[in-house]
C-alpha cells in the first residue's frame, strides 16, 4: 500500500509509463502485425499454388501448354497434374485438377466432390467481392488474398481457353520413363528451388518494417526507462523507511517486481490494441507495395494472430523488467540508512559518463568494422543498429563541450547561470534527446534514401522507357503482323525477345534486343568496356543488370555462360532499379540463334507520332486498345509503385518523431517537479515566473537546435548505409546519394516545433506557480 | 529625514486552506531603518515567516500598505516586485537557498551581478570573512550546510541591499556555527548599512538585535 500510493500521488508518473509502454508496443506490435499478415498470406499463396514447393514443368517460350503435350506427357510415364492460370480483373484466377494435383485441395477448399462437380470458384471474401462471374462463389478465408481456384474445366470455361500454363510434377515419378525433351521439346522442368520464392524476395522489405518497429519501441522504452528511474528514485525515503520498520529487503524487491510488471501488462494491453489500429491503417499501403514491388498477394484486412500479439506483450514486459531491474539493483544495494532526499537525480557521475562514453566508441567502432567486413543484411542492420545507437550514447557528451563552452563566454548573470542550469539538466533529459536524436537520423536517412531513390529512378525511368509505345501480340502470327506493319509505318521497332536461364548460378532473364540508337542513347550504364553495345550486337558480348552482377560476383571482364557452350565477356553492367530479377542482355542475332523457338510477344516502338501509330495498331492489325500501353502511362504507374512503396515508411517516420516528442513531454513534466526548488533561487533573487518559463522554453529549443544539430551527420551516416549497403544486400543495386539541405531544414524547424510544442506545457504551469509554492522549498524537505 | 528602507501598514494576509480561508496575518503595521537591525519572533504559526515574505516582495499582501526603500509594493506588477527583490532587497532562507547549477564563486556574485553593482573588494571581504576561500570553486550540493548557509549570506551582503530578510537563518546549524554566521551577518550589516530584519526562534539571537517585535496569532503583540 505504501509503495502503490507514489503511484496515486504521481498520475503523471503513471500515465507517462503506460503511455510510453503503449506507444513503443503499439508500434513495435503494428509492425509485426503486419508481417504476420503478410506472411500468413505468403503461406496460404504457397499451399493454394504449389509453388516453390514442387518441380514445375513450363513453356520453353510463351506462357502456354497445349492440352494435348499433358496427354502426350501422361501417356508417357510422367506423373503431371495440369494448371490454368489467368486473370479476371484484378483477381488471378487458377485452375487444377484437386485428384491430381500434388498441392491436394491446398488450404480450405473442403469436399473434393464439391470441388468437382457443382462448377464453382473459391476465393477469400475480399476477393470475391472483386469477381464479376455467373459462377457461385464459396467464400473460403483460407485461400490466398487475390486468387480464386476451382476446378480446371471450370477456369477454362471461364477463360475462354482450352490450354494449360504449367504442369505441376509429382515428387515421386515412375523409374523408366523417357525423357522432357524427348517426349515434349518445346517444353522444359523448373525446379522447385528456381521458382521465385515470394517470401524470401519480400524478406528485406519486412527486415526493413521490423527495424523501424524495432526503432521505435527503443524510442518508448526510453519513456518507460526515464519514468521508472524517476518512480524509484522518488520513493527511496518511503523504501528506508519501510526497511527501518522491518519489512525485509526481498520482500520489498519482489513487491516492486510484482508491481512494475502488472503495470507493464497494463501498458503493453494498450500497446497492442494500439498496434491493431496502427498495422490496420497501414496494411492497404504494405499490400499495394508489395502487390507493386515483388507481385505478392497480402490480405488488405488483418487479422488478430496470436503470434505478433504474443510477441508484443512479451517484448514490452520484458523491456519494462529490464529498465526496472538495474534501479530494483541500486535499491537492493542502497545501505539502510542512505539518504531518503532524492539524490540529484538529474546529475550522473563522472564513472557513468565514461562508461556510457566507452560504450558509444565501441559500438561506433563495431560499426565502422562492420562497413569492412560485414556480409549479408543481418549484418547490414547490426552495422546500422551499431551506429545509431553508438551516435545516440554519444550524444550528451558532444553537447556537454558545446555548453560548456557556452557557458564560459556568457556574460550576464541570466545567461550564466542559464547555460550552467542547460548543462546540469543534461542528464534528466538526455534519455528524451537521444530517443529524439533516433527520430530526426532516421528521417533524415530515410528521406535522403527516398529523396536519392526518386531522382535516380525517374531519370532511370526516362533511359528505360524511351519508347512511345509498348505493344503485346497474343500470337506469334499476330507479332509478326505488327513487326511488319510497323516498320512499314516507319516505326523503329524494339522487340523483346525473353526467356528464363540460369546465369552464373542465379535465375535470370536472358534477353535479346535490336541494339540500334534508342539503345546507344538511352542506357547508361555503370561501368563498361569501349564499344560495349556494338560487341553486344556483334554477338560477342552481354550486358548484365547490377543484381546479377553484385549477386554473382561478376563485373565488367568477367565472362558468363549464356548457353552451354556460348561464354561471352560482360561489356556492361546497367542499373535496373526497382526489379528484383537478375537479367543478361544479349544481340538479337545471337538470341534467335540459341531459342529458334522463341518469338517476340512485345515489341517497343519508336515514333514521332504515337497517336497515329496507336490507330494503325488498332484498326488494321486488330491489336486491342489493353494490348497497347503509352510511356506516359507506364512511367505513371511505375511512380506510383514507387511512392507507395515508400507510404509505410513515411507513415513510420512520422510516427517514431511523434513518439519522441512524447518523451521529451513525458520527461519535462516528470522532471517539472525537481525543478521547482531549482528555480526557487533565482525567482527569490529578482527573475519573475514568466521570464523563467520563457527561459525553459528557451532551454529546450537550444537542445532541439544542438540535437538536429547532431541528427544531421548521423542522418546522412544512416543514408549511406540504408544506399550503400543495406540497399545492396536487400535488392541488389547500390544507388547514388543526393543531398537535399531544404528538406533537412525544414525537417529541422518541426523538430524544433515538436520540442517547443512538448516543452510549452510544463513551462506553462511552471510560470503559473504560485509564489507560495516556490517559497516552501525553503522551508520544507522536499 | 529619509523614508524607513521598510514600512508595514495594517497589512492582513489569509490563506485558502481544506479547513476553508485561514488568517494569518491581522492588521500587522512597522518600520525599519537602514543599519537597524529588528529580530521578529513568535510560536510556529504566528505568521513570521508570511510577514517577512510579504516584505521581500516575494507574497503580495491582500490589505495594507507595503513600502520598501520608498517604493509601495502594494500597486507593483510581478515584474517590477522581481526588479526590486534584484535590486534593493536580498533574502537568506533557512535552506536550498543556493543555486545548485552554478559555483560558489558565481552564486556569491550573482545578485550583486544582476543588480549591476558589483563591487569585488566587497566580495573577497565577505568571501575571507566566511571562511570560503577554499569553497569558491565547488558546486553546492558539495558543501555542509552550514557553508552553504555563509555563501546564502555573502550573496545577499555582496549586493548591498537596503533591506536583509533572514528567515531563521541559523536555524539548521549546530551553536558554535550559529554563533559564527550571526557574528559575520552583523559585522557585514553594520558595514554596508543595510536594514535586517531577522525572524527567529532564538531568544539568544533576538537579543543580539536593536528591536524586537513578537506575533502572537498574526498580530504584534
Amino acid at each position: 500500500m505504501a509503495l502503490l500510493s507514489h503511484w496515486r500521488r504521481n498520475p503523471l508518473q503513471l500515465f507517462a509509463f503506460l503511455a510510453g509502454l503503449a506507444l513503443a508496443t503499439a508500434l513495435w506490435s503494428g509492425v509485426q502485425a503486419i508481417n504476420a499478415e503478410a506472411r500468413a498470406s505468403y503461406d496460404a499463396a504457397a499451399a493454394t499454388l504449389g509453388e516453390g514447393q514442387f518441380d514445375q514443368i513450363v513453356p520453353g517460350a510463351g506462357d502456354r501448354i497445349a492440352q494435348a503435350d499433358f496427354v502426350t506427357l501422361r501417356r508417357a510415364g510422367w506423373l503431371v497434374s495440369p494448371v490454368i492460370e489467368g486473370r479476371l480483373g484484378d483477381v488471378r484466377v487458377l485452375g487444377f485438377d484437386p485428384l491430381s494435383s500434388p498441392a491436394g485441395f491446398g488450404v480450405g477448399q473442403g469436399d473434393p466432390g464439391a470441388f468437382l462437380e457443382q462448377g464453382q470458384l473459391f476465393a477469400n471474401a475480399e476477393t470475391a467481392a472483386l469477381l464479376d462471374v455467373d459462377l457461385s462463389v464459396v467464400i473460403d478465408p483460407g485461400i490466398a488474398p487475390g486468387i480464386a481456384v476451382g476446378d480446371i474445366g471450370v477456369v477454362q470455361r471461364l477463360l475462354g481457353r482450352d490450354d494449360l500454363s504449367r504442369l505441376l510434377v509429382q515428387p515421386v515419378q515412375p523409374m523408366e520413363r523417357p525423357a522432357l525433351e524427348d517426349v515434349v521439346p518445346g517444353l522444359r522442368l523448373q525446379a522447385a528451388s528456381q521458382t521465385a520464392d515470394v517470401g524470401e524476395l519480400t524478406d528485406s522489405f519486412h527486415l526493413n518494417l521490423t527495424a523501424f518497429g524495432l526503432l521505435s519501441f527503443a524510442v518508448g522504452l526510453f519513456i518507460v526507462y526515464s519514468t521508472i528511474g524517476l518512480a524509484f528514485e522518488q520513493r527511496r525515503g518511503v523504501v528506508r523507511t519501510l526497511r527501518a520498520l522491518g519489512v525485509p529487503l526481498p520482500r520489498l524487491v519482489v513487491l516492486m517486481l510484482v508491481e512494475v510488471l502488472v503495470l507493464a501488462l497494463l501498458g503493453a494491453g494498450l500497446g497492442v490494441v494500439l498496434g491493431y489500429v496502427v498495422a490496420a491503417a497501414l496494411l492497404p499501403d504494405v499490400a499495394v507495395t508489395l502487390r507493386g514491388l515483388y507481385g505478392a498477394e497480402v490480405a488488405g484486412t488483418l487479422q488478430f494472430r496470436v503470434s505478433w500479439w504474443g510477441s508484443g506483450l512479451a517484448i514490452a514486459v520484458l523491456g519494462a523488467l529490464a529498465a526496472a531491474g538495474v534501479r530494483l539493483w541500486q535499491i537492493a544495494r542502497m545501505p539502510l540508512l542512505a539518504s531518503a532526499r532524492p539524490r540529484a537525480w538529474a546529475m550522473t557521475s563522472g564513472r557513468a559518463q565514461n562508461v556510457q562514453g566507452g560504450l558509444a566508441l565501441l559500438l561506433l567502432g563495431t560499426a565502422v568494422v562492420l562497413v569492412w567486413v560485414g556480409q549479408g543484411l543481418v549484418a547490414g542492420f547490426a552495422l546500422l543498429g551499431c551506429f545509431l545507437i553508438g551516435a545516440a550514447l554519444a550524444l550528451p557528451l558532444v553537447v556537454r563541450p558545446v555548453l560548456e563552452r557556452a557557458e564560459s563566454v556568457a556574460t550576464t548573470p541570466v545567461a550564466r547561470w542559464f547555460w550552467a542550469d542547460t548543462r546540469q539538466q543534461l542528464p534528466g533529459l538526455s534519455l528524451a534527446l537521444m530517443a529524439l536524436l533516433l527520430a530526426i537520423s532516421a528521417n533524415i536517412g530515410v528521406a535522403t534514401m527516398v529523396s536519392s531513390f526518386r531522382m535516380t529512378f525517374v531519370s532511370f525511368l526516362d533511359q528505360r522507357l524511351a519508347p512511345e509505345l509498348y505493344v503485346g501480340a497474343a500470337s506469334a502470327a499476330q507479332a509478326e503482323a505488327i513487326e511488319a506493319g510497323m516498320t512499314a509505318q516507319g516505326a523503329d521497332v524494339l522487340p523483346l525477345l525473353t526467356v528464363e536461364t540460369q546465369v552464373a548460378g542465379q535465375p535470370a532473364q536472358l534477353f535479346g534486343v535490336r541494339v540500334g540508337p534508342t539503345y546507344r542513347t538511352s542506357w547508361v550504364f555503370l561501368d563498361h568496356a569501349t564499344n560495349a553495345w556494338d560487341e553486344v550486337a556483334a554477338g560477342q558480348a552481354v550486358v548484365t543488370n547490377e543484381q546479377l552482377a553484385r549477386r554473382a560476383g561478376l563485373w565488367v571482364g568477367d565472362t558468363v555462360s549464356v548457353a552451354s557452350d556460348v561464354m561471352l565477356p560482360i561489356a556492361a553492367v546497367v542499373a535496373d532499379y526497382g526489379n528484383p530479377r537478375g537479367q543478361v542482355i544479349i544481340g538479337e542475332t545471337l538470341f534467335r540463334d540459341l531459342h529458334p523457338e522463341v518469338s517476340p510477344r512485345q515489341f517497343g516502338l519508336r515514333t514521332d507520332d504515337p497517336g497515329a501509330l496507336r490507330e494503325v495498331l488498332r484498326r488494321d492489325l486488330t491489336v486491342p486498345e489493353s494490348a497497347i500501353i503509352d510511356q506516359q502511362a507506364l512511367k505513371a504507374f511505375s511512380l506510383e509503385v514507387f511512392e507507395r512503396t515508400f507510404t509505410v515508411t513515411a507513415a513510420l517516420n512520422v510516427l517514431t518523431l511523434a513518439v519522441a516528442g512524447f518523451a521529451m513531454l513525458m520527461s519535462l513534466l516528470t522532471l517539472a517537479d525537481l525543478r521547482v526548488p531549482q528555480l526557487a533561487p533565482v525567482w527569490a533573487l529578482g527573475l519573475t515566473r514568466r521570464r523563467i518559463g520563457q527561459l525553459e522554453l528557451l532551454r529546450t529549443v537550444v537542445f532541439a537546435v544542438v540535437t538536429c544539430l547532431f541528427a544531421l551527420p548521423v542522418g546522412l551516416g544512416l543514408a549511406w548505409v540504408l544506399l550503400a549497403i543495406i540497399n545492396v544486400e536487400a535488392f541488389g543495386w547500390r544507388l547514388p546519394m543526393f543531398l537535399f539541405p531544404a528538406d533537412y531544414a525544414r525537417l529541422g524547424v518541426y523538430a524544433v516545433l515538436a520540442a517547443i510544442a512538448a516543452a510549452a506545457w510544463p513551462a506553462w504551469r511552471l510560470m503559473r506557480t504560485p509564489p507560495n509554492a516556490l517559497l516552501k522549498v525553503f522551508a520544507h524537505e522536499r | 529625514m529619509t523614508d524607513p528602507v521598510l514600512r508595514l501598514e495594517r497589512v492582513e494576509k489569509s490563506f485558502g486552506t481544506a479547513d476553508g480561508v485561514v488568517p494569518v496575518l491581522r492588521g500587522v503595521s512597522l518600520t525599519l531603518d537602514g543599519g537597524e537591525t529588528l529580530a521578529l519572533t513568535g510560536e510556529s504559526g504566528s505568521g513570521k515567516s508570511t510577514l517577512l515574505h510579504i516584505a521581500g516582495g516575494l507574497e503580495a499582501a491582500d490589505a495594507g500598505v507595503v513600502r520598501v526603500a520608498g517604493h509601495d509594493l502594494t500597486a507593483m506588477s510581478d515584474t517590477a516586485r522581481a526588479a526590486l527583490r534584484a535590486n534593493d532587497v536580498a533574502v537568506v532562507f533557512q535552506q536550498f537557498n543556493l543555486i545548485p547549477s552554478l559555483r560558489v564563486a558565481d552564486n556569491i556574485a550573482f545578485q550583486a551581478r544582476l543588480a549591476g553593482r558589483v563591487d569585488q573588494g566587497l566580495i573577497d571581504r565577505l568571501v575571507a570573512r566566511l571562511g570560503l576561500a577554499e569553497q569558491m570553486r565547488k558546486y553546492p550540493e558539495a558543501l555542509s550546510g552550514g557553508q552553504q548557509q555563509r555563501v546564502a549570506i555573502a550573496r545577499a551582503i555582496a549586493a548591498r541591499p537596503k533591506l536583509l530578510l533572514a528567515d531563521e537563518p541559523t536555524g539548521n546549524l549546530d551553536e558554535a556555527t550559529s554563533a559564527e554566521v550571526l557574528d559575520a551577518l552583523l559585522a557585514l550589516v553594520a558595514e554596508t548599512g543595510a536594514g535586517l530584519m531577522l525572524v527567529t526562534h532564538s531568544p539568544a539571537i533576538a537579543a543580539r538585535m536593536d528591536r524586537r517585535l513578537h506575533l502572537s496569532a498574526g498580530r504584534v503583540a
